[in-house]
Formats: structure tokens, sequence, C-alpha cells
């Protein structure tokens, strides 16, 4: 736990530190916001929630900040020979991926918690549901961990931050993609019979159970599943897993 | 203090260390040579615990750096090759954190941190970035990580690489102030340093120990280690070589230089001869000969040409 935390506290330095996490929190901001009031439609639509107008656009932002944020996790220390002083340190791998994963997850926080004055909007021109805003903040910060997590789990392969953000990036997007309402629907209009049939549900299964849009879009409007907590839970947990087996066998 | 057993490392078809065995105690500073590819970093990764053998195992101060891997990198200072640092912190905050994660906290912290920067002499450098630094300041500060928590063994991966010849110095006498007490290994390229700093060193090539020893014992296994110069004078040439190789203890006379009244050469001992038996043997020689003997001097065996002439071996 100590070591974590000692991990985390310079992770968490070298974001803020630098200009990384300002400038990823200015173009967040930016992005978030016009995409809200021009895309969203927020003023025009009339509707005292966030669901719609604000949070249905963060999966498309954090596919591909999420790679940006997570991107030098791991391929930095692998670039410059760190990993060596660290991994020679007496701490094990898993306390050094979680601690990092953690500083990068506070990044995400701040950036979202920089979003309030939106929340304050939505109840100067409404009354809003408190508990689907706090529900949507947290299917957003979540979809933001899920891609952090696979970030770092690529990172830990490359040593180079452009492949491991166009890597990532490619794989956010089709996470995000197969759970978009757009292919859903068409999923679910082709016409089929037989075998065929049941393909098209197993694929429409798959798709909404791995993507992160149909996993977030259920938090966004309000809606806490288990399956939902499962599933980021068991991604997250996933992606770095995966990363201390690639870290061990790397160094095989 | 260290104990390496039969270790292996193979990447893929190429062995890059091939069986290699051997022990540290405590007060020894151990140097490690070898060509550039011979498996020297590979091995120290392996004492350290950052890549995983192959075959074979470590202990370090009994606990094994595999089954026990907390423990036994708690006991070590490394400083890896090229010196791998965190740029993007100032020189106090990076021995802070290695501090830290060597569980150092607090009051003691301090103490340690300041310990470490003086006995480097990085107080000029100490609230300055990293990228802004020179490469013998990152050099030394990555040395003062391995030191900060007082370990009893230091893993020193070509300590006094891109320094200049004064920190160089500074380093070697680091080196051999810290060797008293604690287990030192480091590996170089520069023979004189061996002499200088180590009480023992092992050759390694090829991933396999060739040579193993203090290093007195190793210069004594230059091929010319323990031949005598000689340089005469008063008698005509070829004859004398001829009867300096009748002498009961020469092995073989090499001329190197003669003429009309003066001969100069080297004489190379038979596997019998004691020390100063052929420099007794030839002096009598030029008493009983009334000859003028200008030198005579026994020759200590150089490192560079026993490193020369066992990797070369190795190769052919």
């Amino acid at each position: 736990m100590k070591n974590i935390w000692v991990v985390f506290k310079r992770e968490v330095q070298a974001y803020f530190l630098t200009p990384l996490a300002y400038v990823f929190i200015f173009i967040f901001l930016i992005l978030a916001m016009s995409l809200c009031f021009v895309f969203g439609r927020f003023l025009e639509g009339e509707d005292a929630s966030l669901d719609y107008a604000f949070f249905q656009f963060h999966p498309w932002l954090f596919m591909v900040l999420g790679p940006a944020i997570g991107m030098r996790l791991w391929s930095e220390e692998n670039r410059e020979g760190t990993i060596e002083l660290l991994l020679t340190m007496p701490i094990s791998t898993w306390q050094a991926i979680i601690g990092k994963f953690l500083a990068a997850c506070v990044v995400l926080v701040a950036a979202l918690a920089m979003t309030f004055p939106v929340v304050l909007t939505v109840n100067y021109l409404g009354d809003p549901d408190a508990g689907k805003i706090f529900s949507g903040y947290l299917g957003s910060f979540l979809v933001g961990c899920a891609t952090i997590a696979l970030t770092c789990l690529v990172s830990a392969f490359t040593r180079s931050q452009v492949i491991c953000l166009i890597v990532s990036v490619v794989a956010c997007f089709f996470l995000v993609l197969i759970g978009s309402p757009q292919l859903l629907e068409f999923l679910r209009n082709i016409p089929a019979a037989g075998l065929l049939e049941t393909v098209r549900l197993a694929a429409l299964e798959i798709a909404d159970g791995f993507s992160l849009m149909s996993h977030g879009g259920r938090l966004f409007g309000g809606v806490l599943r288990l399956d939902t907590a499962v599933f980021f839970a068991a991604f997250i947990t996933f992606c770095l897993y995966a990363t201390s087996a690639v870290i061990r066998s790397k160094r095989a | 203090m260290i104990e390496v057993i039969c270790l292996t490392k193979q990447f893929g078809p190429k062995t890059a260390v091939d069986n290699i065995s051997f022990s540290v105690a405590r007060g020894e500073v151990l140097g490690f040579l070898g060509p550039n590819g011979a498996g020297k970093s590979t091995t120290m990764r392996m004492i350290t615990g950052f890549i995983p053998p192959t075959r074979g195992t470590v202990t370090v101060g009994g606990d094994d750096i595999q089954t026990a891997p907390l423990r036994a990198k708690a006991r070590i200072g490394y400083l890896p090759e090229n010196a791998p640092l965190y740029s993007d912190m100032t020189v106090a905050s990076f021995l802070r954190f290695a501090a830290e994660l060597r569980g150092i906290t607090g009051a003691a912290q301090k103490a340690a941190v300041d310990k470490a920067i003086e006995t480097c002499f990085l107080e000029k450098v100490a609230t300055q970035s990293l990228d802004t630094l020179s490469k013998g300041f990152r050099h030394r500060t990555c040395l003062a990580q391995s030191i900060v928590h007082d370990p009893e063994v230091l893993i020193l991966d070509e300590p006094t690489d891109g320094l200049d010849p004064n920190q160089k110095q500074e380093v070697r006498n680091l080196i051999r102030r810290l060797g008293a007490t604690k287990t030192v290994i480091f590996s170089t390229h520069i023979l004189e340093e061996v002499e200088a700093v180590c009480s023992r060193a092992i050759i390694i090539d090829q991933g396999k120990v060739v040579a193993d020893g203090s290093p007195d014992q190793l210069k004594r296994r230059a091929s010319r280690a323990g031949a005598v110069k000689v340089r005469l004078r008063g008698l005509a040439g070829s004859g004398v070589l001829a009867e300096l190789e009748k002498l009961p203890h020469v092995q073989r006379v090499e001329s190197l230089e003669s003429g009309i009244s003066h001969f100069v050469g080297r004489v190379f001992p038979t596997k019998m001869a004691g020390d100063g038996t052929l420099a007794g043997e030839i002096y009598q020689f030029a008493v009983g000969r009334q000859l003028q003997l200008q030198e005579l001097t026994v020759d200590e065996g150089r490192l560079d040409e026993m490193f020369r002439e066992i990797t070369a071996q190795v190769r052919s």
C-alpha cells in the first residue's frame, strides 16, 4: 500500500508539475463544452438534464484523450530505461502499475471536476435529477478509466509514445463504436433467420456487452446495474493484469 | 553476501550468460571485465532481479532474488547502465523518491538524501531539474540514488562511464571507500580502474567466466609476466643468446636488439622457476662472463595484455 502511494505521488507530480495535465484538462474542457453547447444543443433542447447534451459525448472524447494521458505510463519508462530503476526497487510490479494507473485517473478526475459550471448552469436553468447527474459523472469517469487502463496495457508493449497513442486510440475507438446507437440499430434491423439469426443476436450481445458506449450510456441515463459495475471492474482489472504480464514477459 | 550459482540467460537461441557461478563476500570489490556484449550487464540485471534467469539462482544476503525478491532487493543499491533518471524531477526530489521507495521517511529521509548529495558532490545542483544537467551530474545523481539507503550490496554498471578524468577519480575513491564495509560489484572497460579499485576481478567473455582472481594474480597470467628484460654490454651478439638459453630456468630468449658489443633481450622462465630465480641466474651469468649488466627488469605482467590474450583465446 505504501509503495503504491509513493509511485502514485511521483506520477501525479509528473502530470501536474509539467504542462501535461493542464493541457489535457484545457483541451477536454474546450471540447466537452463546445460539443455540449453546439452539437448537444444544450440550451435549445430545454431539457434539465446532462445525459444527452453532455455525457453522451464523453466516450468519444476519452477515446482520444484517455490514450493521451495514459500513453506515457510505461512507454516512457521503457524509452528512458527508468523501468530498470523502478523494478529493481523493493516493490512489486503490480504496485507500480496500480500507482501509475491511479495517478492518471487523478488527471481525469480533475478534468471532470472542472466541468462543474455546467452542473451549476443546469441547476440554475431548471430542476435536474441530481442522482442522474452523479451517475452520469460516474459513468464518464469509468469510461475514462477504462480507456486509460487499456492505454496502460498498450504502453507496456512499446517504447514509443506515438505508437502507443495510435494503437490505443484505434482500440478505444473500436470499443466505443461497437456500442454506438447507430451500429446497434443496424444490427437489430438486419433481416435474418435460422443460424444467421443466432449469429446476429450473438453479435448484438457482444457489441453491447463489450462496448464502453453502452455501459457508459446506461450510467449517463441514470441506470445503475450490476453488470455495468462488473464490466468496468473486469475490464480495468484485466488490462492492468495483462500489463504486468507484458512487463514480465518483456524482461524474460 | 552474493552467491551466483550456475546462472544462465538465453534470449531466444542466443545464450547471453552461460552457466556462471561465483560468490562475493562482504568487503570485497569485484570488478567485472569483458568485451562489449560479453554478458556483463545481463549478469548484473539478473543479480538485481530486473530480468529472471533462464536457469540458476542468485542469493543476496541469503535471500533468493527470485523467491524473496523484496527482501533481496532491499539490500541492493543498483546503478543501471546509462544511468536512467526521471527527467521531470529535480535532483533532490528524485533522491527523496528513491529513499521513500526504500522505506526511508521523515527526518531519516532528509538525512539520507543530504548525505547522498554530499557523497556524490551534488550540492550545487540539488534543486535543478534533471533534464538540465550534464551527463556527469546525471550519472552521479543515479549513483547517489544507489547509495541513498546505505545498502549492504552495491551493483554498479559502468559507474565511471561518461565522466571526466577528475570525476572518474572521485567515483573510484568513492567505490574504494564504500568497498571497505560493503559488497561491491562493478563493471568497467577501463583496466587501470580494476587495478586501482578492485580486490578481485572476473573476466567474462561470451557469457562465460574466463578468469577470476585478484588483479595481481590476473596480471601474472599474462604471457610476459615473469619474463626478464636484460641489457648486456661488453660482448658481441649471437653467442650470448644461445648461452642464455642454456641456463637451467630459461625457456626461451627473445632478442629485441643486438649489436656488436651489446644485447637486449627478453628471457622467459620455465614453469619451474620461482620468483627471482631467473633474474639471479642471469646476474650470475653476467658476472661469470664479465659482462656489464645494464638492465635487469622482471615484467609484472599487464592486465590489458592478459585481457587480450584471454579473450582472444575464447574466440579462436
